[in-house]
Formats: C-alpha cells, sequence, structure tokens
C-alpha cells in the first residue's frame, strides 16, 4: 500500500543512491587509520608470516561472522543501534546507549588525530619542510638543543605541532594552532555528514578510493628508493610463535572492522530489506583484510628505505669520525672495509676507539624504530619523506590519504551517535538531520578540546587505551548473546532466509553460537586481567629526563584512575543499568496503572510478531 | 761565515714553521674534497694551497680593512693526506708577530661565503676546527604557509556548508507548497488493519515494508 511516503517525514528512512555507495560507505568506515599503522606494526613485531596465519584464520572466524550479524539485524529491522536492540528486546536498549557512548568517545579522539594529520597537511605546502631542520637558537651558532639532542621530526611533532608537557597533570594551556586545526577538522566533518547519508554517500567516493590510489603511488615510488627491499623482507621475516600473536590477532580483526560502534547497523538498514547482506560481508571482510596486507607492504617499504639512510649516514658519520682522527685521506675506508678496519684498530688501538665512542649501526634497530601508531605517520614517515626528492609532494600525499581514512572512519562514528541519538527520543522530533549533526559535531569539538592542551597527546593515549577497547568488546559479546539467544537464531535464520532467499549454512551458526563469543571473550579476559594486574603507566617526551630523547615511562596520577573508570566502565555498565532501570520502571507502572495503549514498552515488543504474522500471508 | 748565511737564508722559513707548530693562535682546517664533489673532486696540491692562503689573505683584508695582508703572512703546516693543516695568520707590520685567534675566528666567520664557493665546498666539508659555522638565517614568512592552506580549506568549508544548508530550507520550502497542493488528495488514504498497527505512527500510518516493491537487490 502506498502511503504517499514522500510527503511526511516520520516514517521515511534515508536510502542510498546506489550500491558503490553503501559498499565504498562500509568500507571506509572499516578501513582506517588502524590498517595503516597498526596492522603492519603488529606483522612485523610477531614476525610477518607468522602473524598473517592467525590473523587470516581469525577474520574468518571473528570478523566475517560479527559482521553478518550486524549488517543482517541492520537490514532486517531497519533502525539504527538504538531501535534495533529495542526492536529485539526493550531490555537491551543498554547496548545501544552503550554502542552510541563509545562512538561518541571514540570520534571525539579519532577527529584529534585528522586534526593533527591536518596540520601536517597544513605544513606541506612548503620547501623545504619544516620537520627537515632544526630550527636555529638565537645567536645563530647552532640549532635549538632540544632539537639537537633528539631530531628535527621528533622536535616538530613533540614541540611544534603539540608543544607536550613532561607529565599529564601539567596542563599546559591550550595550543591555539590545534584549536584552529580541531575546528577546521570538525567543520569539514560536519560539511560532509550534514545531511547524513545524503551527504556521506558522495564525500565516500573520494574519501574511500583516494587512499588506494596514494598507496599504489607509495608503492611504485617506494619500490624504487634503495632499501625498500630489505624493509619488505623484515616484514615477512618469521618470528617465533607466541600465544599473545593470537590475541593480538584476535583484537586487531576486531577493532578494524568497526564493529559494535553502531554505525554498521545503522548504514545496512537503509538498504532494500532484500540485498544479499551475506555476500557483503564477505566481500568487505575481504576487502579490509587486503588493504591491510597492502598497506603493510607500502609502510614496510618506506621504513626499510629510512632504515636504509639512517644506517648510511650512521656508518658515514663513524667513517669521518675515523678519518678525521687519524688523518687518513679519503676514500680510504668505504662502506666495504669499515668492518675489518675496526677491527684492525680494535686490536692496535683499542683505547683510541673507546674514546672515539662511535655510534652502533644496526639495521635491525632502524627497521624496528617507532613503527606504530602516531610515531609512524608522524616521525618515522616524515622523516622517510624529507629524504625523498620532491619532498612536499610526498608529503601532500601522504597527509591526505591520512586524512580521507579518518574521514570515512568518522563518518560511521558520525552515524553511531546521530541515529540512536534520533531513536532516543530526548531531542525535539522537529529538528532537522542538520541539527542533530551540527549538535553532536559542536558538543565533540567542544569537548576535543582537553586534547588541544600540552597534556593532549596523553589524554588521547589514554582514551584510546579505555575508551576504544574494552567496552567495545562488551558490546560485541552482548550482541551477539543477544541475537542468538534472546531473539533466538531460529527467528534470525528466518529472517536472513527472507532477506536473501536461503538460509545461513551451518557455519553461521557454528560461528554465531560458540566460535565467534568464545573468541570474543577470550580476547576480554586477556585484556581486562592485564590491564587489572599491572600498573597503568604511560609514556612521555620529558627533555630534562636522563633517557632522552627515549620516551619515558611514567605513572598515572591516582585522579587518572577515576577518568578510566568512566571511559571503560560507564558504556559497559549501561547495559545492565539500563536493563535494571527498565524493570524497575516496568514493576512500577504495572503496579499503579493498567495501560491502554500509545506508546508503551508492551507494543514495541509485539512487533517483530505482528510482522510475523504479516508475512505469513504474503 | 758561510753557516751564518745559510743561517739568515732558512732562518725565517724555520722560525715561520715554529710560529706555526707552537702557536696557540692556529686554527686546524679540513677538507672533504670527495664527500663533496665526487667524481668531480680535484686534486689538493700546491696550486690549491696557494689559492687558499691567498683567500684567507683576503678575508683578512676584509675584516681588518687593511691592504697589507699578503700571502706571506698566512702561514701553514701539519700537512696531512686527510687534506688537513693548521694556520696561523702574522701580522703585516710584523712578521714574528701572530694575529690573535678572536680576529682571525671574525675574519673567517664573516667570509665563510666567500672562501667555500672558492673551493666549491660547504660548511660540512670544509671545516675550520674551533669555528661554528654561521647558520644561514631562517626564513621568515609574513604569513606563514599553513596559515594560508587553513584559510583556503576554512573557506571552502564555510561556503559547502551554506550552499548545503541553503538546498535544504529551498527543499522544504517546495516541499511545503507541494504538501499544500496535495493536502486534499489526501484524505482518502486507507487506515493499515485497524488492530495490529494502530498503536504505532498515529495519523500518518506506517509503511509496511514486507509488502514494498523494492527491488530484490540493491541497485548497482
Amino acid at each position: 500500500v502506498d502511503m504517499g511516503g514522500d510527503v511526511s517525514e516520520a516514517g521515511e528512512r534515508p536510502q542510498w543512491d546506489n550500491k558503490a555507495q553503501y559498499m565504498l560507505t562500509c568500507v571506509g568506515f572499516c578501513v582506517g587509520l588502524g590498517n595503516v599503522w597498526r596492522f603492519p606494526y603488529l606483522c612485523q613485531s610477531h614476525g610477518g608470516g607468522a602473524f598473517m596465519i592467525p590473523f587470516l584464520i581469525l577474520l574468518v572466524l571473528e570478523g566475517i561472522p560479527l559482521l553478518h550479524l550486524e549488517f543482517a539485524i541492520g537490514q532486517r529491522l531497519r533502525k539504527g543501534s538504538i531501535g534495533v536492540w529495542r526492536s529485539i528486546n526493550p531490555y537491551l536498549v543498554g547496548v545501544g546507549i552503550a554502542s552510541m557512548l563509545v562512538s561518541f568517545l571514540v570520534g571525539m579522539y579519532y577527529n584529534t588525530i585528522i586534526a593533527w594529520v591536518m596540520w601536517y597537511f597544513f605544513n606541506s605546502f612548503q620547501d623545504p619542510l619544516p620537520w627537515s631542520q632544526c630550527p636555529i637558537n638565537e645567536n645563530r651558532t647552532g640549532f635549538v638543543s632540544e632539537c639537537e639532542r633528539s631530531s628535527p621530526v621528533d622536535y616538530f611533532w613533540y614541540r611544534k605541532t603539540l608543544n607536550t608537557t613532561p607529565v599529564i597533570e601539567d596542563s599546559g594551556g591550550l595550543q591555539w594552532w590545534i584549536v584552529l586545526c580541531l575546528f577546521c577538522a570538525w567543520t569539514l566533518l560536519w560539511v560532509c555528514c550534514l545531511r547524513g547519508i545524503e551527504t556521506t554517500g558522495k564525500a565516500v567516493y573520494v574519501t574511500s578510493t583516494l587512499p588506494y590510489l596514494v598507496l599504489t603511488i607509495f608503492l611504485i615510488r617506494g619500490l624504487t628508493l634503495k632499501g625498500s627491499v630489505s624493509g619488505i623482507k623484515f616484514l615477512f621475516t618469521p618470528d617465533l610463535l607466541n600465544p599473545t600473536t593470537w590475541l593480538d590477532a584476535g583484537a586487531q580483526v576486531f577493532y578494524s572492522f568497526s564493529l559494535a560502534f553502531g554505525g554498521l547497523i545503522s548504514f545496512s538498514s537503509y538498504n532494500s530489506v532484500h540485498n544479499n547482506c551475506e555476500q557483503d560481508a564477505v566481500i568487505i571482510s575481504v576487502i579490509n583484510g587486503l588493504t591491510s596486507i597492502y598497506a603493510a607492504i607500502v609502510i614496510y617499504s618506506i621504513i626499510g628505505f629510512r632504515a636504509t639512510e639512517r644506517f648510511d649516514d650512521c656508518l658515514s658519520g663513524n667513517i669521518l669520525t675515523l678519518l678525521n682522527t687519524f688523518d687518513l685521506p679519503e676514500g680510504n675506508i668505504t662502506e666495504s672495509n669499515y668492518e675489518g678496519f675496526l677491527q684492525h684498530l680494535n686490536s692496535t688501538a683499542p683505547q683510541t676507539l673507546q674514546e672515539l665512542q662511535l655510534k652502533t649501526c644496526d639495521m635491525q634497530t632502524f627497521l624496528s624504530q617507532g613503527v606504530e601508531g602516531t610515531g609512524l605517520a608522524f616521525i618515522v614517515f616524515t622523516e622517510a619523506i624529507t629524504k625523498m626528492p620532491f619532498s612536499p609532494l610526498w608529503s601532500v600525499l601522504f597527509f591526505i590519504m591520512l586524512f580521507c581514512l579518518g574521514l570515512s572512519t568518522m563518518f560511521g562514528s558520525v552515524e553511531g551517535v546521530v541515529v540512536p541519538l534520533q531513536d532516543l527520543n530526548i531531542l525535539p522530533k522537529h529538528w532537522p538531520k542538520e541539527a542533530y549533526t551540527g549538535l553532536v559535531c559542536f558538543v565533540s569539538f567542544g569537548l576535543a578540546i582537553i586534547f588541544a592542551q600540552g597534556s593532549g597527546e596523553y589524554w588521547l593515549a589514554l582514551f584510546d587505551g579505555f575508551a576504544g577497547s574494552i567496552p567495545l568488546l562488551i558490546i560485541a559479546f552482548c550482541e551477539m548473546m543477544a541475537v542468538s539467544y534472546i531473539y533466538g537464531i531460529d527467528r534470525f535464520n528466518d529472517d536472513i532466509k527472507f532477506m536473501i532467499g536461503h538460509k545461513p549454512n551451518f557455519f553461521w551458526q557454528a560461528t554465531w553460537r560458540l566460535v565467534s563469543p568464545l573468541i570474543v571473550l577470550l580476547i576480554f579476559l586477556f585484556y581486562f586481567i592485564t590491564t587489572i594486574s599491572k600498573e597503568l603507566t604511560y609514556i612521555a617526551w620529558d627533555p630534562q629526563s636522563e633517557n632522552f630523547p627515549a620516551l619515558e615511562t611514567k605513572s598515572y596520577p591516582d585522579w587518572i584512575y577515576a577518568i578510566i573508570f568512566i571511559l571503560s566502565g560507564v558504556p559497559a555498565l549501561v547495559i545492565p543499568a539500563v536493563a535494571l532501570f527498565r524493570l524497575i520502571r516496568k514493576s512500577c507502572s504495572a503496579r499503579e496503572e493498567k495501560h491502554t495503549g500509545g506508546d508503551s514498552i508492551s507494543h514495541q515488543t509485539q512487533i517483530p510478531d505482528e510482522l510475523d504474522r504479516t508475512r505469513s500471508l504474503h | 761565515m758561510l753557516a751564518g748565511v745559510l743561517l739568515l737564508i732558512f732562518l725565517p722559513p724555520l722560525v715561520a714553521k715554529d710560529l706555526c707548530k707552537d702557536s696557540q693562535d692556529g686554527f686546524k682546517v679540513r677538507l672533504s674534497i670527495k664527500t663533496a664533489l665526487g667524481d668531480d673532486a680535484y686534486e689538493w696540491n700546491e696550486s690549491e694551497m696557494f689559492l687558499f692562503r691567498s683567500t684567507l689573505a683576503y678575508a683578512m683584508r676584509k675584516q681588518t680593512k687593511q691592504d697589507t695582508y699578503n700571502i706571506t703572512n698566512i702561514l701553514v703546516c701539519n700537512d696531512t693526506q686527510r687534506v688537513s693543516f693548521v694556520f696561523v695568520v702574522t701580522s703585516p707590520d710584523d712578521p714574528d708577530q701572530l694575529i690573535p685567534k678572536e680576529q682571525i675566528e671574525q675574519a673567517v666567520r664573516q667570509n665563510k661565503h666567500r672562501i667555500n664557493n672558492a673551493f666549491l665546498l660547504s660548511d660540512m666539508t670544509l671545516e675550520f676546527v674551533g669555528i661554528p659555522p654561521t647558520l644561514a638565517a631562517p626564513i621568515i614568512y609574513d604569513t606563514e604557509p599553513w596559515l594560508i592552506v587553513f584559510g583556503v580549506v576554512i573557506g571552502a568549508v564555510a561556503v559547502g556548508i551554506v550552499a548545503l544548508l541553503m538546498s535544504t530550507v529551498s527543499k522544504k520550502r517546495r516541499a511545503k507548497e507541494k504538501a499544500a497542493g496535495l493536502s486534499e488528495e489526501d484524505e482518502g488514504i486507507v487506515k493499515e488493519n485497524g488492530t495490529a498497527l494502530s498503536g504505532l505512527g498515529g495519523k500518518e500510518g506506517v509503511y509496511n515494508q514486507t509488502f514494498s516493491n523494492d527491488n530484490r537487490f540493491t541497485e548497482l
């Protein structure tokens, strides 16, 4: 029956213009900064092949089933995360609220990283790049001491960008340039998310495809540089297999798929009900996995180049010192006879050798330096770029890629906050989508100012470690339990049969009911136990410390534990809290009055049954 | 007699050598020609040394504004294969008196650029041990380049926001006009099964997807 739905706004749900938009949005949400700076590091630290195998196995056993689950419930129940869990069982609304909270907290700090990326992007339009050389001190006799002791890239990141304080308690005041970049990042996000998928659906044509183009350009550039192959070899050299490899692989699969944020449920709810979500889940999982591997190869080819440059510089420095000390003609000592010469020197004049204090030049050390997270992007990679010809061009390309990767993930994050907010009905219903997205962006920007302080990076690491880890695992576990056992796996199978035409086979049954929840539970227990058991520390940049320029490990002050509890505990505890609240409210209202209709809880629980009944009439 | 004459002939260079070797006012110089020029490297020989001495004399002339400095005032010793040596500067008025270190340092610092260029070298490859190079002045921009790019991006974003908001407003206005025109037709809408879904959406009813005419798969 046609209701003339284009006039009324209440019942109309946005729809994708075409399948490509949907796929690109989901791929963009899943493929993010983690694929570029977390996976390559894990791959290398656990030893290439030794990591890939657990990763691929867990991709199949954990990633694909969870993805299929979220797609299916979104597509069938056609609501955002709160609406979906309310439809399954009103006591589970807490799961949706927890998803919303986590999306909000993660979105807050994730966009700050994008703001940092933008700062570097803005600074890439000059030659020479500002992080290629140390600034000169006042009397023009040498370089600024902090920079001299560390390196130009370190100095630019820790001093010029973050202006870090030595400890987290020291706020350091707001860094105005970061506030500007934050403002830019949030307004740009708002422009793209302004009308929900109407606008993001157009934006993803660029933000989801550009990273692949840039990765390919960097691959070609990387392979033509000296030393790149040694980096790729290092990536795949197997290391000893240890049990944490499986846990790290499982965690990486889980976080890489942006599960439990609610964004994926939302996106698939805009699909036509007979869309083949099973196929989509498999395709997107495969794309995500392959992108990780591709990015790892590109990253490590560039890292190999940088390590080789560093090694050559180190060696040349040592050779120069030797030539100067012994007044030998240039060319007497080369890279090839360096070792031999050192040995000769060791036997004839060991004292002089010690006094010289030659630096140890070890390729392995250079290859394994600072290669994950912000350290990779803003220190290691930027240094590698300064050694390439036409550095500003490569810098611009690299930071555009990071920006697109981050922004497309933010779309999912905003979706995971805005749609549940609309479903919660706490704000006036007549507010347009623009107001919702604007409000979310504005509030997030306001709160994200804490990351613009001098100590901002420590706060961000805190958020990253606690808001985006444990709660997600709990939510995902609850999701699977809810669908398999509360909604009922049989009903779910029937829904899927209705949508795509055939019942999900044994693989899906086994993974949804047993395998995937078990994996998620194991990862959760592991993380929980390791977090509880050890003292929580953070790494700080402290020019006054003895080990400078190495980062120093410091322990958190006591009041941070309260913050950690809020970040991790509140989203997790919301799930039972809301269920309890509803229980109390229901028992109170049942005692007080006999209800007649309207929008009480019981009517909403009847919806799936009504759909069943109407389906049978089809 | 002969001994006396010989002594007189050989004394100045000997004295000169002593002036150079023992003095505190000398500077060690190191050249790394092969590092700087690679295959185009020239060989270090007497003529190059002559050029060096003359450039230093030039530097002293410029700094003291005395045209009396000559190549004989620059004494060199401790020549090594590294291509490093020590030099001292004697005063043009008195060959036994050395110019103090500070003055030579100033002269060299002020004219380092010219000395470097004479040898096609740089501050790294032509070292005066003890004289720190005067680093090039940092480039000072009127407006930082990053602010310019920031301004461009923010401007584009602002334009985007305004354009999209205006298009939303005009869309709403058009929809309202259309609704006003269609409102008479809406009266005869069939209501859904009164029992099942009446509790839900109220007067407008609910679009029942089960009976939708949607295509089987979301179209590409």
